[in-house]
């Protein structure tokens, strides 16, 4: 089997004899929305007006604190020095690896989101709009923060260090993901900012890996 | 490019040539600064509209420019340091880090103490203070990342790497900022649509920003002295420069 | 053939090692000696291309590792962890490996049974012991056909038996033409003729004194 479809054959694996490896960051996302309504108060006016923000922020944050195992196991074990060893491009194998990630974090996201859309109060048609943008921009998330994990693999306790370099990353795509929303709230076309998330997400793929073995070659150093 | 630079990859030839840049780049930066500063404090005519307070603008706006600057510089001297394994450009990016997240926080102090007697209030969301916030922010990542690394070399290496990531996004960020911010129209004044200034007022707020690049760079020259001396503890060159001043 | 040429590395301005030069020729073993923190492990990962040496470069039948376009291919690193996931059973680390590498994964299977893994093919790795870790590390050493190979320490946790099936593995590479660079504290599984020393002397004044 080819190296890149045994990658992710193998992080399947790890999922599922690691099941809070995914769980954590769901439960997490659904607590932090649960707040807020506790923090401003459960006026349903209220709720729909910071409800796009809310739901993102939260969505930053869990995709964050999972990102922060991506490499961390295989960094401890020596695996990853091997991938590094390994003669197929490491772009590859690394793409592999955060496609695992993204198709095992932000999907499930995804499928929770009319839940979070439920506690915050939203509307059938900023639901709709939050589905597409998390389906379109949460690639650029997981790109982006695999960065974040890579550079910070060599580092001891990096949980607070990984959010301070790649939560600014992430300003971007907050800020046309909850638009994207709040337009398709006020029934406005929002088809721009879905484009633009794209392309984000176009761009992170094709650059993020190169930056992730740069840095992971320095990790293991 | 890389036999150009080759002489340079020897430590003790850019410690010289360093000493010899940071002189002129010093000297020049403090004169031009204290010129430009009292010249636009206390010789040019106060605005018509915002009277003294907006003088600030002759730090404002040069730390502003230059923080960018320093960024941008930043990467540039990160690329170096990937393209043609240069650990002296790796050691530049970090020698300019802290500078520059100085400047970022200078900006951002004269930006607010400008911004209570025109907007009422020390912070606004305003499109620029934001970019420069989320600037700070970089900077203040890159550092982490440095001193989070028990190796030097492996941490100065690894923030390099965040500093070209950073430039990428850092255009991004300063759009879709500039985007949100017209999208919530809010308190905004465009105080800072300054092409309209007065010659007499112009020329000091030119020379700050040149004297104020110019200090960066002399602060950044020092820094990497610094570290040359300390990395290199161990050899004769190090010794002899040391005995030499004392 | 293997070549390195004056290689010095610094750690936190402690010179590990300096000018260390040497060359492998087919069929021959390096063994790395020195006492410990003298820069054997960072010596094999220099070799291996993880880490860079601060001087000198080191060659693959006469080009840069960096340059090489077959070293990688060539190459079979195991290094001071074993790379063993311990949630995965020893077939399923053993897949993954040869998939990275491109080795024969169709007998994984009969391997494990000659390291004496035989009926702990599906069992976590993770409730394996020590030496039965090092041994699903070490069963690369069969699947793989690089002619390089470079070990450190490969008989740490390794019970009599196991140790002397290495040795007649050690021996049949090196009969087929193979290389080999290991550090070890049992020198004597290497075949005398054909190995090379090379002693790693501490540079550190401090260490000396």
């Amino acid at each position: 089997m080819s190296p890149w479809l045994e990658t992710m054959r193998r992080e399947t694996l790890l999922v599922m004899r690691k099941k809070s490896d995914v769980l954590n960051p769901l439960v997490f996302y659904l607590l932090v929305i649960s707040l807020f309504p506790l923090g401003v108060g459960p006026a349903p006016e209220t709720l729909a007006r910071i409800a796009p923000g809310v739901i993102w922020v939260a969505i930053l944050l869990s995709v964050m604190l999972s990102l922060e195992r991506l490499f961390r196991d295989d960094y401890r074990d020596g695996s990853l020095e091997q991938m590094l060893l390994s003669p197929h491009a490491g772009a590859g194998l690394v793409l592999a690896k955060i496609a695992s990630h993204w198709l095992m974090i932000c999907v499930p996201m995804l499928v929770l989101s009319p839940l979070a859309a439920l506690l915050m109060g939203v509307s059938l048609k900023a639901l709709v709009a939050m589905m597409l943008s998390l389906l379109v921009a949460t690639p650029a998330l997981s790109m982006i923060g695999a960065v974040g994990a890579a550079l910070t693999v060599g580092v001891g306790r990096s949980g607070v260090l990984l959010s301070l370099l790649i939560l600014p990353l992430f300003i971007p795509v907050l800020i046309f993901a909850t638009a994207a929303i709040d337009a398709a709230a006020m029934s406005l076309p929002y088809l721009g900012q879905l484009a633009l998330l794209a392309a984000f997400s176009v761009a992170a793929i094709t650059l993020a890996p190169f930056a992730v073995i740069a840095a992971l070659k320095i990790g293991v150093q | 490019m890389f036999k150009w630079l080759h002489p340079y990859a020897k430590s003790e030839n850019l410690y010289r040539l360093s000493g010899k840049f940071l002189f002129w780049f010093g000297w020049l930066g403090f004169i031009g600064a204290t010129v430009g500063t009292i010249w636009g404090l206390a010789f040019t005519p106060a605005d018509y509209q915002q009277g003294d307070s907006f003088r600030i603008i002759y730090l404002h706006v040069p730390t502003a420019m230059m923080s960018m600057s320093g960024y941008l510089g930043m990467a540039i001297a990160a690329f170096i340091g990937t393209v043609w394994q240069q650990r002296h450009a790796d050691m530049t990016v970090i020698a300019i880090a802290p500078v520059g997240a100085v400047y970022t926080f200078l900006a951002l102090f004269t930006g607010a103490v400008w911004g209570k007697p025109t907007w009422g209030t020390y912070w606004v969301w305003d499109a620029r203070l934001t970019s420069e916030l989320i600037l700070l922010f970089l900077y203040l990542g890159v550092i982490a990342l440095y001193y989070a690394y028990e190796d030097r070399r492996s941490g100065a290496r690894a923030a390099a790497i965040l500093a070209m990531v950073g430039v990428i996004n850092v255009p991004i960020i300063h759009y879709s900022v500039v985007w949100w911010n017209s999208l919530h129209q809010g308190a905004t004044v465009t105080v800072f649509e300054k092409p309209k200034m007065d010659t007499s007022m112009l020329w000091p707020l030119l020379i700050n920003i040149v004297a104020f690049g110019l200090l960066l760079g002399a602060f950044t020259l020092m820094r990497l002295r610094n570290d040359l001396l300390m990395k290199e503890g161990h050899r004769p060159w190090v010794k002899q420069v040391l005995e030499g001043k004392s | 053939m293997l070549e390195a040429r004056r290689l010095s590395l610094a750690r936190q301005s402690r010179q590990l090692f300096s000018d260390v030069s040497f060359s492998l020729e087919p069929g021959h073993a390096l063994l790395l000696q020195g006492r410990n923190g003298a820069g054997k492990t960072s010596m094999l990962r220099i070799l291996a291309g993880l880490a860079r040496p601060d001087e000198g470069q080191i060659c693959w039948n006469g080009t840069a590792i960096s340059q090489s376009d077959n070293y990688l291919q060539s190459l079979l690193y195991l290094g001071h962890h074993a790379a063993v996931n311990t949630e995965l059973s020893p077939t399923e680390n053993l897949r993954y490996l040869s998939a990275l590498h491109d080795d024969d994964s169709a007998s994984i299977d009969d391997i494990l049974c000659a390291v004496g893994l035989a009926g702990y093919e599906d069992v976590p790795a993770g409730q394996l012991s020590a030496g039965q870790q090092r041994r699903i590390a070490l069963s690369r050493l069969w699947l793989s056909n690089s002619p390089l190979w470079i070990l450190d320490e490969p008989l740490t946790a390794l019970d009599v038996k196991a140790v002397a099936g290495l040795e007649r593995r050690f021996k049949q590479h090196l009969d087929d033409g193979g290389m080999l660079i290991v550090t070890t504290h049992q020198p004597a599984i290497l075949p005398e003729s054909v190995t090379q020393r090379l002693e790693l002397a501490a540079l550190d004044p401090e260490a000396d004194s």
